[in-house]
């Protein structure tokens, strides 16, 4: 089991060091955050794989939350990446009988 | 040969599976071309390598009450990763960093520049 262990931590190793460099790399921004969720994902599998190796699940939940904030991150910098079109806002209704907003 | 011990050949299967799948996905974030070739190795080989680490991981724990959690951050990573994938497709896509020659959006606004 040992020798599994480090080969999968091994090859983790080196996807979250190619996912860095792609980082580093990466031309704009989209690119950086795409890559940002391969390292969030890389750190979650280590800590599965961790676990797996201890025979422990006090890390579940820290992976479970990992896995949000990848998400909830990625989401975030394309929306702030485009900017104001990326939230096109509401047309109001073309007969305005509504009220002050 | 006892089931503990194919099991946990099952389980280092899954988890050498799982890291190798990783590998992959961060190996394509390096060494494709655009941005949307890549997307399409961060989301696909991502999301399996995630599923058969975690089985893996349940295999080795054999514990009826983490599977639950262990579902349910899979689950959750088949649900964020397409919306994630075209958020950010989008938003390169109206940002004009998408090839006009291998998509073909014509109803999504883009950005002028």
């Amino acid at each position: 089991m040992t020798i599994v262990m480090v080969i999968a931590g091994t090859m983790l190793a080196a996807a979250a060091v190619l996912a860095v460099i792609r980082v580093t790399l990466g031309p704009r921004m989209l690119n950086r955050a795409l890559a940002m969720e391969v390292v969030v994902s890389v750190v979650v599998s280590g800590l599965a794989l961790e676990a797996a190796y201890n025979r422990h699940a006090t890390t579940i939940p820290i992976m479970l939350a990992l896995a949000m904030a990848g998400f909830v991150g990625s989401v975030a910098v394309a929306r702030f990446v485009g900017g104001r079109d990326a939230a096109p806002e509401r047309r109001p209704p073309t007969d305005s009988s509504g009220g002050a907003q | 040969m006892s089931w503990s011990t194919v099991a946990d050949v099952i389980a280092g299967a899954c988890l050498l599976g799982g890291a190798f799948f990783a590998l992959t996905a961060a190996i394509g974030a390096l060494r494709f071309r655009n941005l949307l070739a890549r997307m399409h190795a961060v989301t696909k080989p991502q999301v399996l390598g995630l599923i058969l680490l975690l089985t893996g991981l349940a295999i080795e724990l054999r514990e009826p009450g983490v599977l639950g959690m262990l579902f349910l951050i899979v689950v959750f990573q088949l649900l964020t990763a397409p919306v994630a994938a075209h958020m950010v497709a989008r938003t390169a896509h109206r940002l004009g960093d998408t090839e006009d020659e291998i998509v073909y959006a014509p109803d999504v606004e883009r950005a002028d520049r």
